[in-house]
């Protein structure tokens, strides 16, 4: 049929990767540099004297810059959010799949509708409402109003709608209810979808920038991203201490797309078919 | 008469779902949806008609006293001597310019690299998630690795360039270059997302379509003319639409590498929203531009979709 992919094809897959590759190597290896190494002209391509102090100036100046606080609220934030997703979500997308009530295809058509509303039309209004609701600078600030987002459910229904409706009517004829067939029987089948939503939920959080810059106050409360900006704030051009804090936000979510990276894009590529 | 014939199709839906299995009661529906649905209302729904209600006000975030205006904060916005006018569409052309610059290269580009991946190769299934990659990290860690590269005395890209004798440019200092910065970054940032979305369309393109295409005596070109950009239309919609709004949203790109700068050139109009609700305290006025903003946004959305959809054969 096709033909074999030439030479040039090969390059240009090739010359793509290193195109991803460069920049975060280049990170990676900045953040062993010395400052005046980093200022280097022409660089260098491999440290000439590795130091670890930029990680040093990061991990231990108490109370600053406190990178591994940052981690650990980042790391609680996403999977606590991603919890939140997927039980509410999974909840919601199944009664719009497979139940008839009155309503349904209004709300559906409302919930869908917001997916194209963009964010920043919340930010103030939901800023008052954290503030009424005594969630400034916590983690509830964090972790709740983005589980409102509407993807969660509309993943969820395509998800439902795709499972035979066979396997919950034999359940529902032995007079088993609505909840058990639920959790017995619709979630053990639901298993990758539930995971693909778990990762993407968990990322969108860990990377959310907008929102925790404005939410979050105190140093040691912040997450990552908003951290960073602190960072690049106080460090300005020493920039192996920058790279270094980046590098700390960035290795965690790699190491975990590693893993996860089968789930990661036909989650995204599922969503695209069906929008 | 729309009444009386949705009132019949509920009687007859109503119907349908009686006489057959039907494990779960009147209620059960509602308390499936009722978590989602309280945080929908509580974080999605009321907000979007607080925020409103907001923008008919002086909403000084730390005066007790907010007296409504009606329609002055969005009044302001056209009156090229209030105060919010001109920062406000400063804002907005930076936004703009980034969207024109932007959207054609992450319409089109994303669409060769999925091609690209469309073909079998050894190692296919490697190199997209290479590919991929740059998207699963947030745009902070995006920001300030680029923030360093593009440095004008101690970054990799003019040092690379100096190999081949161009001299210094001010890549996050110096227009248009600042521009092309954010551009060029945030389509190393998005455009394997839009790749993949784009790569699920052409998969979903029948394979006797091609076939027909060839026995037809059609060229790889004109297969990729008559086959395969017809079928992507409802994806390239799709992608389109997120793209312009992810464009709108534009925000962390500017803060983190050019600072808004050179003077405020690349200071988005989300910029300019945040700095004069949380900075300035005049959330009245912010939410008025938030509604502006989308409202446009909102225009060209629609325009596109006109332009684009499924015309009749």
């Amino acid at each position: 049929m096709r033909r074999r992919p030439s030479a040039a094809f090969w390059i240009l897959v090739i010359l793509l990767t290193v195109l991803v590759i460069v920049p975060l190597l280049w990170m990676v290896i900045t953040s062993f540099k010395t400052i005046g190494e980093s200022q280097a002209d022409p660089p260098t391509l491999v440290p000439q004297e590795p130091t670890g102090r930029a990680y040093g100036e990061i991990l231990t100046t108490g109370g600053q810059n406190p990178v591994l606080r940052w981690a650990l609220n980042s790391f609680a934030a996403a999977t606590f959010h991603a919890l939140l997703v997927v039980v509410v979500a999974s909840m919601a997308g199944y009664a719009l799949a497979r139940m008839e009530f009155r309503f349904k295809n209004a709300i559906f058509s409302v919930i869908l509708l917001t997916l194209f509303v963009p964010g920043f039309v919340f930010l103030m209004p939901n800023y008052l409402l954290m503030d009424n609701l005594g969630w400034l600078d916590t983690l509830l600030a964090l972790v709740v109003p983005g589980a409102a987002g509407a993807f969660g459910v509309f993943f969820m229904r395509q998800f439902f709608l795709a499972i035979p409706k066979e396997l919950e009517e034999v359940a529902m004829i032995d007079g088993a209810n609505a909840w058990t067939v639920f959790t017995r029987i619709i979630l053990p089948n639901a298993k990758a979808a539930l995971a693909t939503l778990t990762v993407l939920s968990f990322l969108t959080n860990w990377n959310d920038f907008i929102w925790p810059l404005f939410v979050l106050f105190s140093p040691e409360r912040l997450t990552l991203p908003a951290g960073l900006t602190l960072l690049q704030g106080a460090y300005t051009t020493d920039y192996p201490v920058i790279m270094a804090g980046a590098t700390v936000a960035a290795v965690p979510v790699l190491i975990l797309y590693v893993f996860v990276q089968r789930y990661v894009i036909e989650g995204v590529a599922r969503s695209g078919i069906k929008g | 008469m729309a009444v009386e014939a949705s009132a019949g199709t509920m009687r007859k839906r109503r119907a349908r779902v009686s006489s057959g299995v039907r494990g779960y009661g009147r209620a059960t529906p509602y308390l499936f949806l009722a978590p989602y649905l309280l945080l929908f209302l509580l974080f999605v729904i009321g907000p979007a008609i607080f925020g409103f209600w907001m923008s008919l006000h002086d909403w000084d975030f730390q005066l007790p006293g907010k007296p409504f205006v009606g329609l002055q904060n969005y009044k302001d916005l056209f009156d090229p001597l209030s105060a919010t006018a001109e920062p406000f569409w400063h804002g907005m052309r930076a936004t703009g310019i980034f969207t024109i610059a932007s959207v054609p290269f992450l319409v089109v580009l994303p669409l060769g690299l999925a091609v690209l991946l469309n073909r079998k190769f050894p190692g296919r299934t490697f190199f997209r998630a290479v590919y991929f990659a740059p998207f699963v990290l947030g745009v902070a860690v995006i920001g300030l690795m680029f923030r360093y590269i593009l440095d004008t005395s101690f970054g990799l890209l003019n040092a690379f360039l100096g190999l081949f004798g161009i001299s210094e440019i001010g890549w996050t200092n110096d227009q248009p270059w600042a521009f092309v910065s954010l551009v060029a970054v945030t389509v190393w940032w998005t455009a394997g997302f839009n790749a993949i979305i784009y790569l699920a369309g052409l998969q979903d393109i029948p394979a006797e379509q091609y076939e027909a295409a060839e026995l037809d005596g059609a060229n790889t070109w004109q297969q990729f003319r008559n086959v395969t950009l017809p079928g992507l239309r409802p994806v390239s919609v799709f992608i389109i639409t997120i793209t312009l709004l992810a464009s709108a949203n534009m925000f962390g790109q500017s803060v983190l590498i050019t600072q808004g700068g050179p003077g405020d050139t690349t200071a988005t109009a989300l910029m300019v929203i945040t700095d004069t609700g949380f900075s300035q305290f005049r959330m009245g006025q912010a939410t008025a531009m938030s509604y502006l903003l989308a409202l446009c946004l909102a225009v060209v959305s629609i325009i596109n979709f006109a332009l684009l959809r499924e015309r009749k054969p």
